[in-house]
């Protein structure tokens, strides 16, 4: 292999290099540093007249007189049985001081789209104990569902939650957790470290660490070396795995330099115009396909830059993953965990994994009621603020009173908690107890007959027909449309 | 033909090579593993190509093959059913070949090979054909498929052979020696012609009350539908696939999500066509170029939809063709513009955006075919606006061109109000025309049950102002009542679960007689206030309940039935009970 020694430009995080043999667009580049020390990179731009290569620790030390060695290969990550338990570096070096990977096979970190055609709609209720989750934004296996966050607000305590209690209810599937960190600090690192330590979960996890202080050009091959070991290890050792990555942010602030160091035309805020496409790429190795027994579910953190939900890394990830869940700074202010705003989150699968068979069969429609009445109890929070509470009717007075007990009582659970998906449409119907009955316009009448507190209680125990006021026609035939159904 | 350059360039999707000197749009093979790839910009002996598929581990001096044609698709019997990719690779047989992933470099035919199709022949030797006649006829799924002269082909029959036949063997022979098979090969980018266009004045039903009743679109129309992330846009869609009454339907799921598309797969299959009891899979087309798979086919992708939609079109049928979502499109072409360094312009999108959107939707319309049928092609194309702001290019270029326009509202879908459809902002151009059609064929009393309608979610929101400032309970008992009423709209009325096997659909019949019973309860109601009936009373009466489950029972129409004649006694009593 040659050295080539015809660098002709270096700026920021891109070195040029000319007269060289043709050499692949992708390929793996290694820098020979005057004292010795090798860097990493790969190839962004290839012509016979010059090679562009993007440097992964960064281009401190390189100079002129480098020396450049093309590889011959593009990036691959070696992957066994054994990488279970394993603590990486962003580029896929052991930090746990054990032996390097012995590879079972060496797989391309950019893999290949899943043809749609082979994919099958991700279905699996996963419960993960939370019920501003499970209740409202269901989780299923394959479902990729980011947290949009902020600085300073608990999502880290929310994807540990989610990584500790996570199940598929009747199950006791193989699962393992791959879980990449991008630009995190230590102590944040230390934290998600020390809870899967505590946890035992560490046995089952494959870390990927690309802290605060490492190259930041390294963080565009983290999340693939994660999501290639996860495909492994879900495509070909059957597991269930759980990619949780985090902070997309610093990933995409990544991407902006190297576009930004190649001149090209910047699109939104200065991000480049294929960053859509970019984490696209992420987020689409999610799901489940035909014949394979294993998923892959991903939770992407991301901080949402001043809290704007519009700003380009939530909202072109919106556009990909499949629901997301929001966090509120308000909810947190007010010492409310885990600080989800409901109204801003959704999960688009929750309806192909919810309902009889799978949770229960009132699932759907208690959770559209919540949302609707919640959305009414906060829009007559404003017109209090103005009008006062005295000029509210009675109606309205309860709806607001839904509004605050729903915060306190289904948002508001211990970061230990482990609520059942009974238990959250329990509570659910609790909560929606306290607003008057013919106002639950989205419940169908059989199902506030079997499960509404005031029926429960009446008609059960003794009996006789409940003395109900609303919907005296639908009655008769509640109880033979309730069971069946599949 | 076939000669042979080399790569001079690879950056990305973008492959410069040399010793080649195409045409643009040209199709040319790539490198070792002949990757397809089209041509750009032409820079002297340097032509520019957007590949197809990933090009990592591709090296300068790799041979570039020339075809001499642009990308052509095949037209013929097995369309329907199948799900393509961006450049109609047929999904089902790459995974037979390749496994679960799409490797690339994969290649399969369009159109099956060894299917044999009965085709019965409607020319005999002697007769003049011109471009576009039908010569023969056969069973694709449960669609007769008309089989076409090539638009740019014609002759006098010299011989005919009827039988079993695969798409690719002879079934006419002309006397100028032209063969004429059940499959040909058009240019995906040009419009296939027609003789001349007519005006819509039919509706494309739907099934959805807001769409159908308030904002309703006509076969042969374009409607675009934009909405930020989570308002509903896939899902309308979808609803639209699955229920409007077109006769074929062209799905393109462009730069989505690839378990979108997997629902698409298992749900049409499961579904039957209200009109013909067939399943839905068998009229549908599906396009599935997802956000991962290579952006030139995403570009190419909704060109691949219209062309088949055209294709159908001549025969002489209403297609309707979904594209989910324009903005993606449009994204892949700001990706390849940004890799060819072409000056950019609003928010970074290429300067010809706007003439691409509107020749797409211009290949839309209810026209005249070649061959004296006359068919139609109703395009909806979804816009996913960055932030959710309307006024980015992409919505703002569309805007001009459709004529309907269905506005996805984030406060709305907060809410949990499905369709997510702002009433306020949405507008079609097409009701007027489309007047003349409601009134023949569903309730002469149509017009004014609309106005009606309208006007009074109008007067909603003004009010709501208002009680924003000063609470509903200073706002005199009339004001209330019409909130009371537009509320029963919303929630009765527009709102509307695309889950719920009853409420998903609603024919135009029972569309009207739903919103008659509200306007009937709103009458009496009136009547009632001006009586001097409690606003409490009115507002809560019992048969209202019955009113708001209505559209869930599968025995509906017996129910609103009984309800328009329950409603204004029920009322009358409360009358009685008040004084």
């Amino acid at each position: 292999m040659k050295d080539y020694r015809t660098i002709t430009k270096i700026a920021g995080p891109l070195i040029f290099v000319e007269k060289t043999d043709p050499v692949m667009f992708g390929e793996i580049a290694n820098i020979l540093l005057p004292d010795g020390t090798v860097k990493r990179g790969q190839v962004l731009d290839t012509s016979r007249d010059q090679v562009v290569v993007q440097i992964f620790e960064g281009t401190a030390g390189i100079g002129i007189s480098s020396g450049v060695r093309f590889l011959g290969e593009t990036l691959k990550m070696p992957v066994s049985r054994d990488i279970i338990g394993r603590i990486l570096s962003g580029s896929g070096d052991p930090l746990d001081g054990g032996p390097p990977v012995i590879p079972d096979k060496k797989l391309d970190i950019n893999g290949s789209a899943i043809n749609p055609y082979a994919r099958e709609s991700p279905k699996e209720f996963i419960q993960t104990g939370i019920s501003t989750i499970d209740g409202t934004n269901t989780l299923v296996r394959g479902q990729k569902l980011p947290i949009f966050s902020g600085s300073g607000l608990p999502h880290n305590e929310m994807a540990l939650q989610i990584a500790r209690q996570a199940k598929v209810l009747g199950t006791g599937e193989d699962f393992a957790v791959v879980f990449a960190a991008m630009g995190i600090t230590h102590e944040e690192a230390e934290h998600f470290m020390d809870d899967f330590e505590r946890t035992g979960a560490l046995k089952r996890a494959v870390v990927f660490l690309n802290l605060a202080d490492d190259p930041a050009i390294e963080r565009l091959i983290t999340p693939r070396l994660a999501l290639t070991t996860a495909e492994y290890l879900a495509f070909d050792l059957d597991m269930h795995v759980l990619v949780i990555m985090t902070d997309i942010t610093n990933y995409c602030e990544a991407l902006r330099q190297i576009g930004a160091a190649r001149e090209e035309v910047p699109g939104r805020r200065g991000y480049p115009g294929y960053m859509y496409t970019d984490l696209a790429t992420l987020y689409e190795r999610a799901g489940k396909v035909k014949g394979k027994k294993g998923s892959i579910t991903q939770i992407p953190i991301l901080s949402m830059p001043g809290d704007d939900i519009t700003h380009p890394i939530p909202d072109l990830t919106a556009y990909i993953t499949e629901g997301q869940i929001v966090a509120s700074r308000e909810l947190h202010m007010g010492g409310i965990y885990p600080p989800v705003n409901v109204s801003a989150s959704l999960s688009r699968l929750m309806n192909a994994g919810i309902g009889p068979g799978m949770t229960r069969e009132d699932h759907k429609v208690v959770s559209d009621q919540l949302y609707a009445a919640y959305a009414r109890g906060k829009d007559l929070r404003g017109i209090v603020a103005i009008v006062g509470k005295e000029s509210l009717s009675e109606k309205d007075a309860k709806f607001l009173e839904f509004a605050d007990l729903f915060e306190k009582r289904f948002i508001k659970q211990d970061a230990n908690e482990n609520r059942t998906i009974e238990g959250t449409l329990e509570l659910s119907w609790e909560l929606l107890n306290s607003i008057p009955e013919d106002e639950l316009s989205r419940i169908d009448a059989k199902f506030i007959q079997k499960y509404h507190p005031a029926h429960r209680s009446a008609a059960q125990p003794a009996k006789q027909a409940p003395p109900g006021k609303a919907a005296p026609k639908a009655k008769a035939p509640a109880p033979k449309t309730a069971p069946q159904k599949k | 033909m076939n000669r042979k350059g080399e790569v001079y360039r690879v950056a990305g999707p973008v492959v410069t090579a040399k010793g080649i000197s195409p045409s643009m749009s040209d199709v040319v093979l790539v490198g070792n593993e002949r990757l397809m790839g089209e041509v750009i910009k032409i820079m002297g002996d340097q032509s520019v190509i957007q590949v197809y598929e990933e090009t990592s581990g591709i090296k300068p001096g790799e041979p570039i093959e020339e075809t001499g044609e642009a990308m052509m698709l095949e037209l013929g019997p097995g369309l329907l059913g199948t799900v393509y990719d961006g450049i109609q690779r047929p999904l089902s047989v790459l995974m037979e070949k390749e496994g679960t992933f799409i490797r690339r470099g994969a290649t399969a035919n369009g159109l099956d090979r060894e299917t044999k199709w009965p085709i019965s022949i409607t020319v005999k030797p002697g007769d003049q054909l011109k471009g576009g006649d039908i010569i023969a006829e056969t069973k694709e799924k449960n669609v007769v498929h008309r089989i076409m002269v090539p638009p740019n082909l014609g002759g006098t029959v010299a011989q005919v052979f009827p039988g079993e036949k695969t798409v690719d063997e002879v079934i006419v022979k002309l006397t100028n020696g032209t063969e004429l098979r059940p499959m040909h090969r058009w240019p995906v980018r040009v419009p296939r012609p027609a003789t001349g266009r007519l005006m819509p004045d039919v509706p494309l039903t739907t099934g959805q009350r807001i769409l159908d009743t308030m904002f309703p679109l006509a076969k042969g129309g374009t409607a675009a539908i934009p909405g930020g992330f989570g308002t509903g846009k896939t899902v309308t869609q979808q609803q639209l696939a699955k229920w409007s009454d077109a006769d074929i339907v062209i799905y393109v799921g462009c730069g989505e999500r690839g378990n979108e598309m997997t629902e698409v797969l298992t749900e049409f299959p499961a579904l039957t066509d209200p009109k013909t009891g067939d399943a839905l899979i068998n009229r549908t087309v599906l396009i599935a170029n997802t956000s991962n798979m290579p952006v030139a086919a995403r570009e190419a992708s909704v060109y691949t939809g219209v062309t088949i939609a055209e294709y159908y079109r001549d025969m002489g049928y209403d297609v309707s063709l979904m594209a989910d979502s324009t903005s993606r499109w449009a994204e892949a072409m700001k990706e390849i513009s940004s890799r060819l360094e072409e000056m950019p312009g609003e928010e970074g999108y290429p300067a010809y955006l706007s003439s691409r959107l509107s020749q797409f939707y211009e290949r839309g319309g209810r026209t005249n075919n070649l061959n004296g049928t006359r068919g139609s092609i109703s395009i909806i194309g979804a816009v996913s606006p960055a932030g959710g702001d309307f006024s980015e290019p992409v919505t703002q270029n569309t805007l001009r061109i459709v004529k309907v326009f269905w506005a996805l509202d984030t406060k709305l879908r907060e809410r949990r109000h499905f369709p997510a459809i702002n009433w306020l902002t949405s507008y079609s151009l097409y009701s007027q025309t489309l007047e003349g059609w409601y009134q023949d064929n569903v309730d002469p009393e149509w017009k004014q049950l609309r106005e009606w309608t309208m006007s009074l979610l109008q007067k909603e929101a003004e009010l709501l102002e208002i009680a924003q400032l000063v609470g509903t309970d200073a706002m005199p008992k009339e004001q209330r009542l019409t909130l009371e009423m537009a509320r029963m709209v919303r929630e009765i009325f527009l709102q509307q679960s695309a889950f719920h096997e009853v409420d998903t659909y609603s024919s135009m019949k029972r569309q009207f007689t739903l919103l008659n019973c509200i306007k009937i309860y709103s009458d009496a109601a009136a009547a009632a206030l001006a009586r001097n009936v409690s606003l409490h009373d009115i507002a809560s009466l019992p048969i209202r309940t019955e009113l708001t489950r209505a559209k869930f029972e599968k025995d509906m129409d017996t129910i609103l039935a009984s309800l328009a004649t329950r409603i204004r006694p029920e009322m009358e009593k409360l009358k009685e009970a008040a004084a």
